[in-house]
């Protein structure tokens, strides 16, 4: 096995292993500051919190957010949205949560923790983990949720929008494919024998 | 090279007896040769199109082919055991038949290989069971036991009824020192033969229904009911239609054994309908398979409740002295013996075992008409054997046919010097009260 | 074609006696050197496998390639499914139909999807493989899929009587198609249902043939042979995930090295409860079934 598997390996491992150990990480393992992240061909030397994901599933058009919101006064009154976002449903603990709980009043292109701590969108995993830690962790293990590349190697991973969405993350029902055929007596396509 | 020159014309002897009959003869060769034909025909459709003629499917993999090699495995197995008190006890009227049941194991071991072979899916292939031109994987392999031991038991009956015949032919008493070795070892490997069988189905885990120690013991039971009752049915005809004299004796001894047999047989089947009903497990669904239907899947039910009648009606007509002597109740426990072992092992053990799959599935097999018709050849084929090795064997016997008795033109041919036997000296086989 | 008259003159007795000796050499090697594809020295396996890459692609007009990619030493292949995540889509059946060269018709399916209650919990006697729904996952069900288990201690490899099925170093069980003789014996031993024969021979439309193929895996099979799920040998030993894993659309699938501590199977094995099909009959198998939540 080369190098640069171990090492992968040892990247995903180690903050599994390191949570599962221990409930409440410290700051320095939570926290992740942007520019860490943004080292641009880093990727190894970065730690171990940061994973690769394609780009968020923005619906067309919509980010940067501060393209409409930069002039705005946020209004933090909960409320029913009846000028724009109304396709969006929340369907997410409606209950206790709306949505500044998750996006950002002050700076409107990035999310938020509840410590107050802005989280990018590519890294919205950190916001879901706050509420989902078991889920969190299984993910970074890849263990919840799908992966791309090497099983020996190089892995892509998904974010968790990627297949929930956050405002209705319950999974849909999917049609499945054809049931297999049973198995009969004639010979399936030449007739009866 | 007198030995040689005297078997060769043992062989053509031998074949020209075969060449000669009554009309009634040639009536049963034709229509032989004719199920042989139909049999060649549809193996050919099977060879071209693939097992898919066949029910068979991946939920139930194995069907009637491996059911009738099974079947006949315990026939040849049976057919032989009969040696034991000839041989062993030196009990005297059996002795004179044992030659008959040597025949038939031989039939019986033709058919059952002819059966394996049908049932491959790539019979081009079958030389890669052969050690060192193939690779046979033994001893794991249970199937590679079985083509061992059926092998052996084939050649060993070969060698046995060969020898003694062409002796008789020759008007010599058979070589005790060659024959009583082999044909003790042949005792053992008539058991060794269908305990391999069943060991092939008992050892599969996958398969609750077979993975049952009793199995073994429960196929030799069977077969010791069955094999004698093809038996008997043969001694019969041959007493109404040649000069083979067997006595009733023989007969009756003979259907006595077959009653106890038939007493395991039932015992043994009752002990474990008795386990699986009881215990009544996730692996009684195969048992309630066979005997009630599973989930309205009921093709099997007539079967299973027609074995039972008839192995139960065969066991009360042997197990009684008045019917067993009657020569119509007996003949008809031999048919129901036959036919009930024969729906019981053949179907009763293979679909069972395969029905519902190891994922739960209940695919209903049954044979396809191309299966009957390759099977019925391949009977055809054992009979065929059974009819001219018979019609070799019987005139030995009698001391019909033997080198000093060949037709002149035959004896011109017989090397000079040679001397006849004297008429009458020490026949093995031939009875000297007729 | 017939020896010209000058080539008969030429033929010394040395030299037909050299001939005759490299003949009989050459019958030997082949009588008595390795049968099975998988005992061949590489040489001889690759000129066997030149072979095959033409005569499929002959057959089927398109450019295939068999690769003969050895177990990677140190790894030990294992696959876990999430039965508390799959939803029955069926996915993976049409996906492994695709990579591996299944035969359209005859259908052949090497994994099958169980649709099972959960008020009777994992039992194949009330399973249904066939159900049919607008949408899945349907109600008070859950769902196994079943494909070769990769038994470490195998039913299947013990009973073949020729040796065409054995359990490779890196445990993936592997048939010698060409070995094979098709009497079925491993599909009566195999307690999952994994192994299919090919009842005639197998069918591929025009143009989906999968090319990349692994002379163990899927390259296309004659008719008469057993064949079964060979975790996408030719994907995996070339570091890829199988075709199942990828396409799994709620990421129920996972696979890696059981050698490898750091690997998400060892991570599940660890920290999730896990359970195989039938432990009863101490199979032992390499694929497991767990509960990510």
């Amino acid at each position: 096995m080369t190098r640069a598997v171990v090492f992968a390996l040892a990247v995903l491992a180690s903050p599994a292993l390191s949570l599962a150990g221990d409930a409440r990480p410290t700051p320095a393992a939570v926290t992740a500051p942007a520019e860490r992240v943004a080292a641009p061909e880093g990727r190894v030397t970065v730690p171990a919190e940061r994973v690769e994901v394609p780009p968020p599933p923005f619906s067309e058009g919509i980010f940067p957010c501060s393209n409409c919101h930069a002039g705005m006064e946020p209004n933090r009154e909960r409320r029913v949205l009846t000028d724009m976002h109304t396709e969006i449903t929340l369907r997410h603990d409606e209950a206790h949560r709306w949505c500044l709980d998750c996006h950002d009043a002050q700076n409107r292109d990035v999310l938020h923790l509840a410590s107050g701590e802005p989280v990018k969108f590519e890294e919205s995993y950190r916001l879901c983990g706050q509420c989902h830690g078991e889920k969190y962790r299984d993910w970074r293990a890849g263990v919840h949720g799908r992966r791309a590349g090497s099983w020996n190697g190089h892995k892509t991973y998904l974010l968790c929008a990627h297949c929930h969405n956050p405002h209705q993350p319950r999974f849909q029902a999917l049609t499945p494919k054809p049931a297999p055929k049973r198995p009969t007596r004639f010979i399936p396509s030449k007739g009866a024998r | 090279m007198t030995t040689l020159r005297q078997f060769s014309r043992f062989v053509a002897g031998s074949i020209g007896l075969m060449l000669r009959g009554p009309a009634v003869y040639w009536v049963w060769v034709a229509t032989l040769v004719a199920l042989v034909a139909s049999g060649v025909a549809a193996y050919v459709t099977q060879v071209s199109e693939g097992l898919i003629v066949t029910a068979m499917r991946d939920q139930v993999s194995w069907g009637f082919y491996i059911g009738n090699f099974t079947f006949l495995v315990g026939v040849a197995a049976a057919a032989v055991v009969l040696v034991i008190p000839a041989y062993v006890y030196h009990w005297k009227p059996i002795r004179e038949i044992v030659i008959i049941g040597e025949l038939l194991a031989i039939s019986a071991i033709v058919m059952s290989m002819l059966f394996v072979l049908v049932d491959v899916g790539r019979p081009d292939r079958v030389w890669h069971l052969i050690p060192g031109i193939g690779h046979m994987n033994f001893p794991r392999s249970l199937l590679a036991w079985d083509v061992l031991v059926l092998n052996l038991y084939f050649v060993v009956n070969v060698v046995v009824v060969t020898h003694i015949l062409y002796r008789a032919f020759s008007g010599r008493e058979y070589d005790k020192r060659f024959v009583v070795p082999l044909v003790l070892l042949s005792i053992p490997l008539a058991v060794g033969i269908h305990t391999v069988t069943a060991f092939l189905y008992n050892g599969l885990a996958a398969r609750p229904y077979w993975n049952a120690s009793i199995l073994a013991p429960q196929f030799l039971a069977s077969a010791f009911s069955s094999g004698p009752a093809i038996l008997l049915i043969l001694l019969q005809l041959l007493r109404r239609f040649t000069r083979f004299e067997i006595q009733q004796s023989a007969i009756a001894k003979i259907a006595e054994l077959m009653a106890y047999a038939m007493f395991l047989n039932l015992f043994l089947h009752g002990a474990e309908a008795f386990k699986e009903y009881y215990s009544a497990t996730e692996h009684l669904r195969f048992t309630q398979y066979w005997f009630e239907g599973l989930d309205g899947h009921r093709t099997m039910v007539p079967y299973a409740w027609t074995a039972v009648s008839l192995n139960l009606t065969a066991f009360l007509l042997f197990i009684v002295p008045t019917t067993r002597n009657n020569w119509i109740t007996l003949n008809l426990g031999c048919v129901a013996t036959y036919a009930g072992v024969y729906i019981e092992k053949g179907m009763g053990l293979i679909i069972p075992g395969l029905t519902p799959d190891t994922l739960g599935e209940i695919y209903e097999y049954y044979p396809t008409i191309t299966e009957v018709r390759v099977a019925a050849g391949v009977f055809a084929v054992g009979f065929l054997v059974f009819t001219l090795l018979l019609k070799v064997a019987v005139p030995i016997s009698l001391g019909e046919f033997q080198s000093d008795r060949m037709p002149e033109a035959d004896a011109a041919t017989a090397p000079r010097g040679l001397e006849p036997a004297p008429a009458g000296s020490a026949m093995s086989l031939r009875r000297t009260d007729h | 074609m017939e020896p010209t008259a000058k080539q008969e003159r030429g033929m010394t007795r040395r030299q037909f006696a050299s001939c005759t000796a490299a003949a009989a050499a050459g019958f030997l090697m082949t009588a008595c050197g390795p049968k099975r594809l998988f005992d061949m020295p590489r040489d001889r396996l690759r000129t066997l496998i030149r072979d095959m890459e033409r005569d499929y692609t002959e057959k089927y007009g398109t450019a295939v390639t068999v690769a003969d990619t050895p177990p990677i030493p140190g790894v030990k292949f294992a696959y876990a499914l999430d039965v508390s995540r799959c939803i029955g889509c069926r996915r993976c059946v049409y996906a492994c139909v695709e990579e591996n060269n299944l035969s359209r018709d005859p259908q052949v399916h090497w994994i099958r999807v169980l649709e099972m209650d959960k008020e009777k919990g994992i039992d194949f006697a009330h399973a249904d493989p066939y159900y049919e729904a607008d949408k899945v996952p349907r109600e008070k069900h859950f769902y196994v899929p079943v494909a070769c288990q990769q038994c470490d201690n195998t039913p299947c490899t013990k009973v073949c009587p020729t040796g065409a099925t054995r359990v490779d170093p890196d445990g993936i069980v592997v048939i010698d198609y060409d070995w094979c003789i098709g009497c079925r014996y491993c599909m009566a031993a195999c307690p999952y249902g994994a192994r299919h024969f090919n009842w005639s021979e197998p069918t591929i439309p025009e143009g989906q043939l999968n090319p990349n193929t692994h002379y163990l895996g899927n390259r296309p099979r004659p008719k008469g042979v057993v064949e079964k799920c060979t975790w996408c040998i030719q994907r995996t030993r070339a570091g890829r995930y199988p075709a199942c894993v990828e396409v799994c659309p709620v990421g129920a699938r996972k696979f890696g090295n059981l050698l490898d501590p750091e690997s998400e199977i060892r991570y599940i094995i660890e920290h999730k409860r896990v359970l195989v099909l039938k432990p009863e009959l101490n199979t032992m198998p390499k694929f497991f079934y767990f509960y990510g939540t």
